[in-house]
């Protein structure tokens, strides 16, 4: 009687837990469901533009429309021309340094170098119209490009080198009435393109990004849920969060996987548990340059050689530029698996200007901080940009060439190859001696991979870093992995012990063994 | 002298035994899987197994603390150096003479003076120094973002090292246990007794053991 209780209770029990756990699962909405939600709802306008009088009429310049938009948006200027859009430079505090204003004005990189000099061709990508190297665009609220990141009609484009003007063909009207939240194609027009090309800088932002599949971007796939840039990337007062560290050093306004998913987004506390040293980048972006290929090495050095005088380029078999005359020899990677870095948020940069200390190192252009010891550092998978580019053996600086000229005979590199015009040109620019003496130095560029997250069954598994050979953290040597570290003393210590044990179980089984058979002989005898 | 069948392993010694065995066993494999060593289960496997087999051995551990505590069995297991020399004698010379067995099994010593030393020191020192850096591994925090502050380790790297060199040595000691099963009366005795609790041991004659007698106040 007593027995049949206590297993009538125990089943009861289990029937109680059983009930429980089960239920809860279908109460609670989780973090993803809410998001579901969320991007699933198609935004109703408050406005259409196309309504508006101001807009009904001829524009017979780009600046026509800006002043339009600026009737009713009166304000809004005072906001672009805060922001880094527009100024091309941030105020950043450096460790070391102090304050600095950091930006495209005046860093170096090791893809097309630098901006100045060559305003007029790089200005394309700057949200204004008519730059000159006089930066007298920066106080002229009539040049702000509303249209570049506004147009919703897909037809706006800027012209090549024209210092950031619009085709002139354009039907401004159209496009002005058309205007709204900024699309992928608004942001991609420049942010897929760096450095001179499709998918160039970033490996994980290219032209295959504006109509996405599910399987290269998780969020913004067609097929999936369809994010545009700035549901991540929200901008407050025309300031867009999510900073590249490329040409910023400071920690702050990221658009983060976080500000979404929470920082525990896992059911397994194991993997949320990595999240403290791991960013979520880490594992859910195995490989990047899923769609195109991206350029992982630039050699300058090689760029001039022409052919019947003039310039040329070669492909690569994926049909990539492998030489250009006008630039030098490049390396494209597609699927690329991402470098790994500690990265607390920091970076420092090489300025315009400074100093190299070691001339026979490769020189890291913006140098990301953390350590396995810093609280604040994560894991985070990088793109590593290597290449050869021109600096000045004497004074040690590295060169900003003039590259970009419309004429021949103005000492651009671009036009008239000669290394030694160009950076006389390009360094009087920017106000940096020059000794007359041009040499290249290796130079490592990092580039952040946070785009092209693949679905959760693609991501990295535990035994792509958790492992002896190959882990994918294998050039983080400062802590303890366990899976790829493991103490090489008491690994053969131990495998020696345990050698030695089993052969000493041998020795004696067979002495068991053979005294037993001497030991029955005798009792025979 | 005659030869009785003895009940000398009691049920919970018997399955507190048997369910150690198979979890260091399991233990050990998934262990060595995360170790690096060989790959079988896959790494997240491993790790989620090795993790339910620790909360078991655990869970066990407390058992037999208890038990051996309440029924007084520790005893058993406090070293003497008393005939350790001839126990030794006997492995090293005597048990290829077929010379008898120095230490005498009873329900009261079930123990030879070698296993006691051995045993002893696995419950003193490898399986503490299992458990203890086994579960600094689990509950271990990266240094103190959201982690046990009181606990702040710097590096993983001295809880793995530690939680090898336990592993290590009760690889080896599982190892020279299953050769010196055979060791016994007859090659299975040992066995059998540890799975059925009975064996054969001579009747000294003096104390009739009957399963009244078992009780654990004679051990005190």
């Amino acid at each position: 009687m007593k027995k049949v209780v206590l297993i009538l209770s125990f089943i009861a029990f289990l029937i109680i837990v059983a009930i429980g756990t089960l239920s809860q699962k279908d109460e609670e909405p989780t973090t993803m469901m809410k998001l579901r939600e969320k991007f699933s709802k198609s935004e109703k306008l408050s406005v259409d533009h196309s309504q508006f009088s101001v807009l009904q009429k001829k524009f017979n310049s780009p600046q026509e429309v800006t002043k339009a938009c600026e009737t009713c948006h009166n304000k809004s200027a005072e906001q672009i021309m805060a922001g880094n859009h527009w100024n091309w430079e941030r105020e950043e505090y450096v460790e070391g340094r102090g304050i600095i204003y950091l930006g495209k004005r005046n860093a170096i990189n090791n893809f097309c170098i630098g901006t100045t000099g060559n305003e007029q061709s790089c200005a394309k990508c700057h949200i204004g119209y008519g730059m000159d190297s006089e930066g007298k665009v920066y106080t002229d609220k009539e040049n702000i490009d509303c249209l570049i990141c506004h147009d919703n009609s897909e037809t706006y484009a800027k012209a090549n080198e024209q210092g950031g003007a619009p085709v002139s063909t354009l039907d401004f009207a159209k496009i002005a009435q058309s205007v709204g939240k900024p699309k992928r194609s608004n942001c991609g027009v420049c942010h897929f393109y760096g450095g001179g090309g499709n998918n160039v800088k970033h490996g994980d932002l290219d032209m295959a990004m504006f109509e996405p599949t599910k399987e290269l971007d998780v969020h913004m796939g067609t097929d999936g849920m369809n994010l545009v840039c700035v549901d991540c990337h929200q901008a407050e007062q025309h300031n867009i969060s999510g900073k590249l560290y490329s040409l910023s050093s400071m920690n702050r306004n990221r658009a983060c996987c976080e500000n979404c998913h929470t920082a525990a987004p896992h059911d397994d506390d194991i993997l949320n548990e990595h999240t403290l040293k791991v960013a979520c980048q880490t594992c859910h972006i195995p490989i990047y340059a899923k769609a195109n290929a991206t350029k992982m090495y630039w050699d300058w050095s090689t760029a001039g050689k022409l052919k019947n005088g003039e310039p040329y380029t070669e492909e690569d078999s994926m049909g990539n530029h492998a030489y250009m005359s006008i630039k030098g020899t490049f390396k494209w990677e597609k699927n690329v698996k991402p470098d790994y870095v500690w990265f607390n948020g920091t970076a420092s940069h090489y300025l315009r200007g400074d100093v190299i200390k070691d001339t026979s190192k490769t020189l890291v252009l913006n140098q990301l901080h953390g350590s396995y010891a810093d609280d604040e550092s994560k894991i985070y998978p990088v793109k590593i940009h290597i290449a050869k580019q021109p600096y000045d053996p004497v004074n040690k600086i590295l060169i900003q060439p003039k590259l970009f000229a419309e004429e021949k005979g103005e000492g651009a590199f671009w036009k008239d190859f000669d290394w030694n015009t160009a950076s006389e040109i390009g360094m009087k620019n920017a106000e940096l001696p020059f000794s007359g003496k041009i040499s290249f130095i290796e130079t490592e560029m990092y580039w952040p991979v946070n785009h092209q997250v693949a679905s959760k069954e693609n991501v990295v598994q535990c035994n792509e870093c958790h492992t002896r050979n190959d882990s994918r953290l294998a050039g983080l040597k400062d802590f303890y992995l366990p899976g790829r570290d493991s103490s090489s003393i008491v690994d053969t210590l131990g495998k020696w012990l345990l050698i030695l044990t089993v052969l000493g179980i041998f020795a004696h089984a067979v002495l068991r063994i053979y005294s037993v058979r001497k030991l029955k002989k005798e009792v025979v005898k | 002298m005659s030869k009785k069948l003895v009940y000398i392993y009691r049920s919970f010694e018997r399955f507190w035994h048997w369910m150690q065995a198979i979890l260091i066993f399991f233990l050990a494999f998934t262990g060595f899987e995360i170790h690096g060593s060989y790959q079988f289960f896959g790494f997240r496997e491993a790790v989620r197994y090795h993790n339910i087999a620790a909360n078991m051995l655990i869970g066990l551990v407390v058992f037999a603390i208890f038990w051996h505590l309440s029924t007084g069995e520790y005893k058993q297991y406090i070293p003497t150096f008393e005939n350790i020399k001839a126990q030794l004698n006997y492995y090293i010379f005597g048990i290829f003479k077929n010379a008898p067995h120095p230490t005498k099994k009873t329900v009261l010593s079930k123990l030879n003076p070698l296993q006691k030393i051995v045993y002893f020191g696995l419950k003193i020192m490898v399986i503490p120094l299992s458990l203890t850096s086994g579960l600094l591994y689990m509950f271990y925090r990266y240094p103190t973002k959201h982690g046990v502050e009181a606990i702040n380790i710097e590096t993983l790297e001295i809880i793995a090292i530690a939680h090898t060199i336990a592993a290590i040595f009760l690889i080896i000691f599982i190892v020279t246990h299953l050769y010196l099963i055979t060791t016994g009366e007859t090659i299975t005795s040992n066995l059998r007794a540890m799975l059925m609790g009975y064996e054969e041991i001579e009747d000294s004659g003096k104390v009739n053991v009957t399963n009244e007698n078992l009780s654990t106040q004679k051990l005190e």
